[in-house]
């Protein structure tokens, strides 16, 4: 570990104390906010997983439908069916604070997802398209809590890395240094004060010897 | 209020206009990558992109990522998932924790 280039004063070294005390403190804290984020990354991340599974596998199917429908429909009806939907999706978006990393809270307006309306007429449809759409509508709100719970896992493992990185550093560098050259700074100080002793001593003797002669 | 979007090449996207959501198509990473900015600038909370335009705009996904909002997620095609959407949960997992240790007994 490397030195810093400090003077070795007395000083110096109750600053460099004060600065440990709080890097001691910092790294208890971190450390302590980084096991905790861990615990509930963990948490969330497997839902993550189970829930995207889900979604992947509810929407392969349900987009199967459809583009078979597109291959029966004509494209321009198909479009013209589903070019003006009968309701919009709102979704009111808060802040919940996870470890103090701010993450979206994603609430759906119940209104815009309930009963679907069908936005066309049946004569010009074919009847796949009614299913493949209930089967979207049915996707979509498991959909939307991925989109959080996805948001919230990124978010946290940003986060986590940084903390990790931190207390690596407080714990293998920055404590180390302080603890070294606070150790350097007391091995000086007594080392001039034992080199301001001897000296004196040396003196004293040298003035006894001048005296008797 | 905020809005949900869709981006992703023209069959995939049109079925999710019929649910409400706003729907933009893109054929290409450069559409794809404009409608993703434009939509995040007009307040879309939630933009789903097929993953087969997410795998071409990196960038932007990239750029994204670290704000709260809006949050693009990757969605399958009409064609089944390529895993690349599982991929991005297994890369927050090894980043966070250091070693992909949920996905581990199945890979």
């Amino acid at each position: 570990m490397a030195l810093m280039n400090v003077n070795p004063t007395r000083m110096e070294m109750s600053r460099l104390k004060e600065r440990l005390k709080t890097a001691v403190r910092g790294h208890k804290l971190l450390k302590d906010k980084r096991d905790e984020m861990m615990r509930r990354f963990v948490v969330l991340v497997r839902e993550n997983a189970r829930l995207r599974a889900e979604v992947e596998k509810a929407l392969s199917a349900a987009l199967a439908d459809f583009s078979l429908c597109s291959g029966i429909m004509e494209p321009e009806m198909l479009e013209e069916a589903v070019l003006y939907p009968v309701r919009t999706v709102n979704i009111a978006v808060g802040q919940a604070n996870i470890m103090s990393v701010n993450v979206p809270k994603i609430s759906v307006d119940e209104e815009s997802l309930g009963e679907i309306v069908l936005s066309y007429g049946l004569v010009q449809t074919s009847s796949q398209l009614d299913g493949a759409i209930a089967g979207l509508a049915n996707v979509l709100p498991q959909m939307l809590r991925l989109a959080e719970i996805e948001k919230t896992c990124n978010l946290l493992a940003d986060e986590i890395e940084k903390t990790r990185r931190r207390v690596n550093a407080l714990e293998y560098v920055m404590i180390p240094d302080l603890n070294e050259t606070i150790r350097f700074i007391a091995m000086k100080l007594d080392e001039n004060e034992r080199g301001a002793l001897t000296r004196l001593m040396k003196v004293k003797d040298m003035i006894a010897a001048r005296d008797q002669a | 209020m905020h809005k949900v979007a869709a981006v992703g090449s023209r069959d995939t996207v049109l079925a999710f206009r019929a649910l409400g959501l706003e729907v933009v198509p893109a054929e290409t990473a450069a559409e794809a990558s404009r409608a993703v900015f434009n939509l995040a600038q007009a307040g879309c909370a939630v933009i789903f992109i097929t993953e087969d335009m997410a795998a071409q705009i990196g960038e932007t996904m990239e750029r994204y990522r670290t704000a709260p909002l809006p949050a693009i997620i990757p969605i399958p095609g009409a064609t089944g998932s390529d895993g690349s959407g599982m991929k991005r949960v297994r890369a927050n997992v090894e980043k966070a924790i250091g070693a992909d240790i949920l996905f581990r007994e199945e890979g």
